[in-house]
Order: structure tokens, then sequence, then C-alpha cells
């Protein structure tokens, strides 16, 4: 049991890490980002073909593939996504969903939708004695980093100057402005930010899961419950939730296994009718 | 200091500025008086360059400091020296008391330094690391004053300190923006109590439907505060 606890948090690494970046961008943006999924399979594509076409191994793909699609978001916000402010929030949903089917199609066209292979670095390719039981190197790996970064985040947001900017312009963005902040330069760097942290779980994703046009897709209905579940747009919340539904759906894939691919929609509903505005969301009208 | 010069604005299809003009000279404090929706929000919210989105729009001139500002983007105007005290206070949740006081930057030759605010306000040197929203209300309003004392802004405009606060706590917040005003910083405060008013203001102006309708000096409005008061409809 102890064992599956420890595959349900390095599951939910994966979501506390895309939840963090979608949470992140919707705060600032005000937008779903329905192509986060789409992101997430271009990190792990991302490290496949480096390795594949170039030989590049895991350890660049960790750092470079992040930074990339970091400024990738960004010219996409500068782009596109800057047009659609002060619209109804529907044009946001099309155009990210829009961009999600563009890119998961123009990958499949290029690889089709069989599983690529991605061997796990040399170096973590052991396993380690946790104490109780011998776990994977890599998983632990995983854990980790998605700690670390979370972490990080998480002192970035509340520690520093910037961190101050982003809750205020977050929180009420004109007034923001009306105390002589410059908030839309903060935006593309923040939803860049959230991609990169997309662009790191997929790489994280590559050689443990399978590689493939549709893994984001399969992956982000989750995600979204999670966020919902955190409160959307709730940082701590997000990350707490995340781990929270890796641990759930893995204790509940244990003991209700035919529950399993629904437990996290449940439990969603039931936060929200306790909770409306999610676990550690805060209500509008309360303001 | 600030000239407006024929500001209109609209929300939609009604006009809720129908041509204002008016003049602040350095070191004064004018008010706005005027009944609920006779533009003297609106009034402020252009001057800040904040009346624009989803269908409002703003035209005329908006001199500070002897430039046109009125085109000129939000932060940009605010860097030249203006503090904003909206009606609702403006304090962050997410932000604690010393976050929300430090948030903005410095936009004026002689800013207040945290130590200077909280010598003047104890209470916020005492709750500085509690979210900007526990504070009672009159807390609230001291950390929005004193959050555009500390840029250090030339113009302050002030939508309704007063409202909703007991008179202990008025009383407080004209002693210090006398105590501002002699310090040479300008402010254009919109006003419903006229008494309170009468007590800190030099000048007023009297808004109704969109026009300014009557300029008093305050001895004009102390003699007639009974006859401004019916017109208000207090």
């Amino acid at each position: 049991m102890l064992q599956q606890a420890f595959n349900g948090l390095v599951g939910g690494a994966f979501y506390a890490l895309l939840a963090l970046g979608l949470s992140v961008i919707f705060g600032m943006l005000g937008v779903v980002n329905f192509a986060h999924g789409s992101f997430y399979m271009l990190g792990a594509f991302g490290a496949y073909v480096l390795l594949d076409s170039f030989g590049v191994d895991f350890w660049v793909a960790l750092a470079a593939v992040p930074l990339v699609l970091g400024v990738a978001g960004v010219a996409v916000e500068r782009l596109f996504v800057r047009r659609l402010t002060g619209l109804d929030p529907l044009y946001g949903f099309l155009f990210t969903f829009g961009l999600a089917l563009i890119l998961q199609d123009a990958v499949k066209h290029e690889y089709g939708v069989q599983s690529q292979p991605y061997p796990r670095p040399p170096a973590l390719s052991g396993s380690l004695d946790l104490g109780l039981f011998d776990y994977p190197a890599y998983q632990v790996f995983v854990l980790v980093v998605s700690v670390l970064v979370c972490a990080a985040t998480w002192l970035l947001l509340t520690r520093t100057r910037i961190g101050v900017i982003v809750r205020a312009a977050t929180e009420r963005p004109e007034l923001t402005r009306a105390l002589g902040i410059d908030v839309g330069r903060w935006v593309a760097p923040v939803f860049g930010f959230g991609i990169a942290l997309a662009g790191l779980a997929g790489v994280l994703a590559a050689p443990m899961r399978a590689v493939n046009p549709l893994m984001g897709a399969d992956l982000i209905i989750t995600v979204f419950a999670v966020v919902v579940i955190g409160g959307l747009g709730s940082i701590f919340g997000s990350v707490a939730a995340g781990f929270g539904i890796g641990l759930v759906s893995a204790l509940g894939n244990l003991y209700v296994p035919a529950l399993s691919q629904t437990l996290v929609f449940i439990v969603m509903a039931a936060v929200l009718l306790w909770r409306p505005a999610g676990l550690f969301g805060r209500e509008e009208a309360a303001l | 200091m600030l000239r407006i010069e024929d500001l209109s604005a609209w929300y939609g299809e009604a006009r809720v500025l129908r041509g204002v003009s008016l003049e602040i000279a350095e070191g004064e404090i004018v008010t706005l008086v005027g009944r609920n929706g006779a533009g003297k929000t609106t009034l402020l919210r252009c001057v800040m360059g904040l009346h624009g989105a989803g269908g409002a729009r703003a035209a005329g001139t908006i001199g500070f400091l002897g430039a046109n500002v009125a085109r000129l983007p939000v932060h940009r105007r605010v860097r030249r020296g203006l503090g904003y005290v909206p009606d609702d206070r403006g304090v962050y949740a997410t932000l604690t008391v010393e976050e929300n006081l430090t948030l903005p930057p410095v936009v004026g030759p002689r800013p207040w330094s945290l130590d200077q605010v909280y010598e003047t306000f104890p209470r916020l040197r005492e709750r500085r690391r509690s979210p900007g929203t526990k504070l009672s209300g009159g807390e609230q309003q001291m950390l929005a004053l004193a959050r555009v004392l500390r840029m250090g802004a030339r113009l302050l405009l002030c939508d309704e300190p007063t409202e909703g606060l007991s008179p202990l706590i008025v009383q407080q917040i004209g002693a210090i923006l006398r105590d501002v005003k002699r310090q040479g910083v300008t402010v254009l405060l919109v006003e419903q109590n006229v008494h309170f008013a009468a007590t800190v203001a030099d000048r007023h102006y009297l808004l109704a439907e969109g026009r300014i309708v009557r300029s008093l000096d305050n001895d004009e409005v102390r003699a007639r505060e009974h006859e401004l008061l019916e017109h208000l409809g207090i």
C-alpha cells in the first residue's frame, strides 16, 4: 500500500506541475488554457526528438525544452492571446482549444499515433532502497524535482518583489495599473512560465510514460479537475490538490479499481458541493 | 497642477460627464460634491485613465503638471505623480499590509518612508504581516492613504475616504489631509459629507448631472451648508 501511495505521489507530481502552470496563467490572464496538455506533450516530444535525431541527452533536454517552450509561450501570448483581452472569455477557450488541436494534429501528422520509446537516463536507471521497499530511482527523481519546482515557485510568489506584483495583478489588475504598475509587461512572462512548467512536466514524463501525441489530452482532463478542486487561480490549492488527487487515484486504483477513472470527478463534485470555490479558492461574491 | 478642459465621458450611449472644466493649483485641497450618480467617481477615473474599458469612453483634455495626459496609459500617468485612493479603498486580500504599502513605485519628490508611515499610523505597524483585508474599514482607509503618501504622489485623488467610517476616524483623516497639504501635496477629494469637506478643503465644485454647476469657496460653503445639503438630498 505504501508503494501504491508513492506511485500516487509521483503521478500527482505531474498533476501539480501542470495545475500550477494553469493556475498561474488563469490568475493573471483570466484564460483557461486548453492548450496546456499539448505543451506537456510537446515537452515530451521535444526530449524525444532531441535524443532521436540529434543525440542530445535527457539532462540537456530537461533544461532546454522548457526554456524553448517558455519562449514559445511568450510569443503565443504576444501574438494571439493578447488580442483577446477584454473580449468574452469564450474567445480564449476557442483559441486555446484550437491551438491544442493544431499542435496535437501536427505532431500526429509527423510521428503517427504510436508511442515512441524514450530510455531512462543511465544515471537514474536503477532503483533506490527507500527503507520499506525498493523504488525506481527515476520516479524518486521526478518526485523530488517537482516538489522543488513547486516550492521554488511558491517562494518566488510569496517572497519576492515579482511575486508581490504578480499576486496584486492577479487579484485586481485595474487597481494595480492605477498604482503605477505596467501590468501588461508581466502578462507574457507569466504565460511563458506556465507553459515552461508544462514543458518540464513533459520532459519528466518522457522516460516513464508513453510519448505519443495524445498523452496531453489524456492527462489534461484530470488536471482541470485538479485545478477546480484546488480552487481556480489558487497557487497553493492547485499544488496541494495535484499531489492529493495523485494519492487518491492511486489508492482508489488499489481498493476500488472499478472507479479508478471516475474517482477524481466524484471528488471534484463532492468538493464543489461543499466549497463551490474549491478547497483554497476565494469566492468572488465574498469580496 | 491639474487643469481639466471640456471633459465628457460616456458609458455606452449614456453620457455621464458633459463638458467639465476645472482647475486645481498646487497645494490646494479641492472637493467635488454632488449627488450619487452626478459623475464624481467617473471624473476621478477619467483623470486616472481608468474610464475606457468595456464600452466606456471619454473625450477632453486632462492637463497634469503642464502636459496633456489624456492619451497616456494608466501607469504612465501615475508615474508622473498621481496617487489614487479608490472608493472601495483598493486593499489587496492576497498581500500583507506591508506589501500593500510597498507595492506601488515611488512617483514624486517627497515619498514617505515606511518608518514615517508607521509612526503616523502605528496600527499599520502592528498589523504589517496580516492580510490587507483583515484590517477594519477605518484601518483599510488609513492603509490606502498611507500607500499614496509612500508613493510620494503630488496629486491625491481620493474617492469618498470618509464613507461609512466613525466620526473619530473621519477626524483623523481630516487631520492627515491638512497635514499633507502643509507638505505641499495637492488633493482632489470626492465627498458627500459636506460638513467634513468644509473642514479640510479650500474650494469646492458642485457637480450635477455631469456638469459643474457651481464653484464655491469655503466660506460660502460654511454659510450655506444647509442649502447645499438640501441640494444633495441629504
